[in-house]
């Protein structure tokens, strides 16, 4: 019998289909290689428009010259602070947000669901934000950044789905053995929980790694700066910075310069990518299939 | 935070096989908020801070929107100073820029809708066809990774691409054609920022249609296989709707963000030589208000953009409940 997976149709189906995926591939991957090349290369083959896979003129030099730079350290620094902080509260927040929307019997968890999925449809929007953060005396304090985004509404429904799947029995049965609700969480469930926990402090690590918008924002002095906002005043420096009048040579090194932040910005993640990957996957699916 | 918002929430399949603590069987002794109280109240202890958090960070700010209503001026008290009617709101109804940035925003929402949504349902279609299981998983992971990175990171990478002396315009140098300042020029910036936005986008928007493939029932295909039908049929008929649900609730959601179009990208993005195809809603009301201090006047307009945001996703998923049967909630 012939199969339809046979049919000649389909084998140059598969053939097309693997070209198209090899061409996706090459596109994703492809501004990382070229921005390393960038990286490594010297600055007057990049402005002469050779630098494309591999580097021209090859040199460590830029990078040594950004590492030279203390605030550039200064920043890096920020980043490594803001985003441990930030995290550990948003984890504790949301693990007690979570376990207690979990417990199906809880009288008013209609409403406490209600009042954290509005907030996803309907935002204050970012003036009133603003207004807020400042006249709570924020500006150029951590707490700017760690503080307004210390709930994210979808992990907070991961974790809450995952919470209900747990099974109920041995939290009775520490009940029934006089265990305390802060002892039930600390010693029964979140042993249990270590899966969730890690892809939840994974989604929160990256996300406060990668912003930079409330710093650049409430932040007016550059040695609280996160690395990010370092990366975009060279970025946004260089695209206006004929109107403030650096000359050619800056705007050569900047190239350079910005080429190597932002594979020294990038790097910590795609380090970590390869081995945490599926735990985002999995996050991404329990928050997807339980709701 | 523009990361991970659109993806979530359930598709929905899960949302049908979900048990109800209905009243109908297993009634739970109905209580007075004493008696809960009394035998919870460590549970609500717990919920107490992050109800401070909701309060303060989420809903003070939705309340600080009577601005909008009145003057405000800077220094003096957060709510405003008097009550001033719809002054802000028919201020910008009647500036032509405000319209011009709305169109902008209209425009770059349904070319993001119409390039980006679909494109992560094809992709996911292709990479289900794929036999190897380490192909398979090298391509979902190259896919994934554009979705990690920092908004400052994907401009710069933008930027650079299109630099004068970047690859695409070493590309068009080599083709003997003048190397083209892209983002100077207003034309190309629609185009920059969708396949950007595609780039970034599309890997991490085949997760859930991969997770929903893998629950549609073999037996389907093998009796489309019995009846005869080729792969495409098998495709049309079996796989498409079985993922039917997870578009849905996709579309909804990305209806839901419509208005609120990357503003982070834009705002590290767009320059003054681009204003008139790149500027949005939310980048106006950012300059308007914070850069020049027009803080009323801002926050009417944001709060024009919230309402129109809430509205849209209500009505989706209102008219996807009465067409489809899928809904959000």
């Amino acid at each position: 019998m012939v199969t339809v997976d046979s049919t000649r149709g389909y084998r140059v189906f598969r053939v097309v289909n693997a070209v198209v995926l090899a061409v996706v591939v090459a596109v994703t991957l492809y501004p990382f290689v070229n921005i390393v090349a960038r990286s490594l290369s010297d600055e007057f083959a990049i402005r002469a428009g050779k630098v494309n896979l591999v580097p021209v003129g090859f040199t460590f030099r830029t990078y040594e010259y950004v590492a030279s730079d203390p605030t550039f350290w200064t920043n890096y620094r920020n980043t490594v602070v803001y985003t441990v902080v930030a995290t550990a509260i948003a984890m504790f927040m949301t693990t007690c947000y979570a376990y207690v929307l979990s417990k199906r019997h809880l009288k008013g968890r209609t409403f406490l669901i209600g009042i954290a999925v509005f907030t996803m449809f309907f935002s204050g929007g970012l003036i009133p934000n603003y207004i807020l953060i400042s006249s709570l005396g924020f500006r150029n304090s951590i707490w700017a950044i760690v503080l307004p985004n210390a709930i994210s509404v979808f992990n907070l429904l991961v974790m809450k789905a995952f919470f209900e799947g747990l099974p109920a029995e041995l939290e009775e049965a520490a009940a029934i053995d006089g265990m305390s609700t802060y002892g039930i969480l600390l010693r029964i469930v979140l042993p249990l929980s270590k899966a969730v926990l890690a892809t939840m402090v994974l989604f929160y690590a990256v996300s406060f790694w990668n912003s930079w918008f409330a710093a650049f924002l409430y932040m007016s002095q550059s040695d609280l700066f996160p690395v990010t906002v370092y990366l975009r005043n060279l970025v946004a420096g260089a695209t206006t910075g004929t109107s403030v009048g650096a000359d050619a040579t800056d705007m050569t090194v900047a190239t350079n310069i910005k080429a190597v932040t932002m594979v020294l910005t990038v790097i910590p993640i795609l380090v970590v990518y390869p081995f945490v990957q599926r735990y985002f996957v999995k996050g991404v699916m329990l928050g997807a299939v339980k709701g | 935070m523009s990361t991970t918002e659109a993806i979530g929430v359930s598709p929905g399949t899960g949302e049908q096989g979900r048990v109800r603590p209905g009243p109908s069987r297993a009634r739970p002794p109905r209580r007075t908020w004493r008696q809960a109280l009394r035998r919870d109240w460590q549970l609500y202890s717990l919920a107490v801070l992050p109800l401070l958090f909701f309060l303060v960070f989420r809903y003070l700010p939705m309340i600080g929107n009577v601005i909008a209503f009145r003057k405000f001026e800077p220094g003096g008290s957060v709510l405003g100073e008097e009550w001033v009617g719809l002054r802000y709101v028919k201020m910008f109804l009647n500036d032509p820029s405000f319209w011009q940035v709305f169109s902008n925003t209209v425009i770059i929402g349904l070319l993001t809708l119409l390039f980006c949504f679909p494109t992560p349902i094809v992709l996911a279609l292709l990479i289900n066809e794929l036999r190897g299981r380490r192909v398979r998983r090298f391509v979902q992971s190259v896919s994934y990774l554009p979705h990690f990175l920092s908004m400052v990171v994907v401009a710069g990478l933008v930027m650079e691409m299109l630099s004068v002396d970047g690859p695409v315009n070493q590309l068009l140098r080599a083709m003997g054609n003048d190397p083209v300042a892209f983002l100077q020029e207003a034309e190309w910036f629609r185009t920059i920022y969708v396949s950007s936005e595609m780039w970034q986008t599309v890997g991490w928007g085949t997760i859930i249609y991969l997770a929903a493939l893998t629950t549609i029932d073999d037996q389907l295909y093998e009796a489309a296989r019995i009846d005869g039908a080729s792969r495409w049929r098998q495709v049309w008929h079996v796989t498409l709707p079985g993922i039917r649900p997870a578009a849905v609730t996709l579309l909804i959601l990305n209806i839901g963000t419509f208005m609120a179009v990357g503003f982070e990208k834009v705002l590290l993005l767009y320059n003054p030589l681009t204003y008139p195809t790149a500027d949005v809603i939310s980048t106006y009301l950012y300059r308007m208000g914070i850069v020049s201090n027009s803080f009323s006047y801002a926050a009417a307009i944001g709060l024009f953009e919230a309402v129109i945001g809430l509205a849209l996703v209500l009505s989706a998923n209102l008219i996807s409940r009465r067409t489809v049967g899928t809904s959000l909630w």
